[in-house]
């Protein structure tokens, strides 16, 4: 195996093109793990740690870009995007524990394309996009078009991403992450809902998206519950209709971890309480 | 076979040493450099025996790469005690009996140690979850959570 610290993007989609057993490491800790399980057997692991702009946080057009080796701890620590995006904080704040923290990244997240990666939902009802260079330049994907299946990523042959963008957002807006888990720490979703609202001046939601994580093959979008809170002001009825979409969406499989009308059952659950969380939060924004 | 040559910092000291591409920090620390201190517990991430200081943040040294390494500053429970004299800390965990088997226990002192210089006056459950990924099989955790919250006290008192 041989180790790569490229200095630019075109440096390291060079070397990924060139070499199809090539990995990308970002914080390591599925890639590492991985590899010392003998899962996998890369000719070459690509560290993308030291290209210049991979590990900043910077305003653009009103929203938000995080480079793809921001640790996630280092955006708990980042106060103008937190007070921008709780819900996408918490969620990438929830992977690991404190060590894990200080290496994981919510790219190499969303690139491991397990279905319960708890940033990934956030990122999706935030209607974030990824930026992926690759041989042929650069190109803007939807974060929800990323994962394919279990362990399959879209990117194609030479591409890694180098950045996550958060669309600005109106005021009256926020969004909340919430996942269930056996333990109190360091465990797999068994479910994780991330709601994102926008409310008009009387309170009443404009916009919402709602996703699922852990209940698919991948993470899921579900318009149907979003639709259940427009016009409302997340009262017990709306909340109702949003819990029933939510459960009708979610697909989950059995396993150790959860029945499927468990994790059905607590899809609309955690629906609920997430929408409850990021009106809360929205409504904070006019005072 | 070609080796990595790596120039880092360790515990203040400049170091170098060769690797192969596949070793991993806690492999180097404890195969190459005599530096035994930092335990394999899981090899996986779980357990937080492997714990050190990379550029300031905690990480799972059996997480990171030797090679990564290079032009970094690491820092291990080799370099808590200040020469014979122990961190404060350290002498409570034995007065205390904050251990038994002593498997977990560099990890916990480095994480720990970490913890209050972030924020001298911790909540019990902060400690905890910032503990989270400190597995002990031995002690039911109480006596740990509660010697770390003892040591912050005596350290803000003596400050
Ligand atoms: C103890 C422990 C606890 C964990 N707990 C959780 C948890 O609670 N929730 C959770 O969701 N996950 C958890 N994880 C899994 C893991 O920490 C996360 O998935 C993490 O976000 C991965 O990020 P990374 O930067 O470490 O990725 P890496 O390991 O560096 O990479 C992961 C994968 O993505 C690819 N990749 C990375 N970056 C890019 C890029 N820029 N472009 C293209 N491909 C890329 C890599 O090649 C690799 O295949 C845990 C892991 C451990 C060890
Ligand atoms: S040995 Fe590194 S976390 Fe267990
Ligand atoms: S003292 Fe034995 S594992 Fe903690």
């Amino acid at each position: 195996m041989k180790f790569e610290t490229p200095q630019t993007i075109e440096a390291a989609t060079a070397l990924l093109a060139a070499d199809a057993g090539a990995r990308v490491l970002a914080g390591g800790t599925d890639l590492l793990v991985r590899l010392r399980a003998g899962q996998i057997e890369p000719s070459a692991v690509i560290d993308i740690k030291r290209i210049k702009g991979m590990s900043d946080i910077t305003q653009e057009d009103g929203g938000w870009r995080i480079g793809a080796a921001v640790p996630c701890s280092v955006m708990g620590e980042h106060d103008g995007l937190k007070a921008a995006y709780p819900g996408v904080v918490e969620g990438a704040e929830l992977i690991g524990s404190t060590q894990v923290q200080g290496r994981c990244t919510m790219v190499g997240n969303l690139c491991n394309a397990g279905p319960a990666g708890d940033s990934v939902p956030a990122m999706v009802a935030a209607g974030a996009s990824v930026r992926i260079a690759g041989p042929e330049g650069t190109r803007d994907v939807p974060v929800i078009d990323i994962p394919l299946s279990p362990g399959k990523t879209s990117l194609a042959k030479g591409e890694f991403v180098t950045s996550v963008f958060l669309p600005a957002r109106p005021a009256r807006s926020s969004d909340a992450y919430l996942r269930f888990i056996p333990r109190t720490e360091m465990d797999i979703a068994v479910v994780g809902c991330a709601v994102n609202l926008s409310l008009n001046e009387d309170g009443t939601v404009k916009e919402a998206h709602v996703s699922l994580g852990a209940v698919a093959p991948k993470v899921l979008d579900v318009p149907e519950a979003a639709a259940a809170l427009i016009g409302s002001k997340c009262e017990d009825a709306a909340l109702e209709a949003l819990a029933t979409a939510a459960t009708a969406a979610a697909t989950p499989i059995d396993d150790k971890r959860g029945t499927v009308a468990f994790r059905k059952d607590v899809s609309g659950v955690l629906a609920r309480r997430a929408a409850k969380l990021a009106y809360t939060r929205a409504m904070g924004e006019k005072s | 076979m070609s080796r990595i040559h790596v120039n880092t910092t360790i515990n203040g000291d400049a170091t170098d040493y060769l690797c192969e591409a596949e070793d991993t920090l806690l492999d180097v620390l404890r195969d190459q450099l005599d530096m035994t201190g930092s335990k394999e517990g899981c090899a996986s991430g779980d357990c937080g025996a492997c714990t050190v200081r990379l550029d300031g943040r905690l990480v799972c040294s059996c997480l990171v790469l030797g090679a990564e390494a290079e032009g970094r500053t690491v820092e291990t429970i080799e370099g808590m005690a200040d020469g014979e004299t122990l961190h404060p800390l350290q002498k409570n965990f034995i007065d205390k009996a904050a251990l038994q088997c002593g498997i977990c226990t560099p990890g916990i002192l480095v994480a720990a140690k970490d913890l209050l210089e972030r924020n001298p006056d911790p909540t019990e459950e902060e400690v905890r979850y910032w503990l989270a990924g400190n597995l002990c099989r031995c002690t039911g955790y109480d006596k740990i959570i509660r010697t770390v919250l003892e040591t912050a006290a005596e350290m803000r008192g003596a400050a």
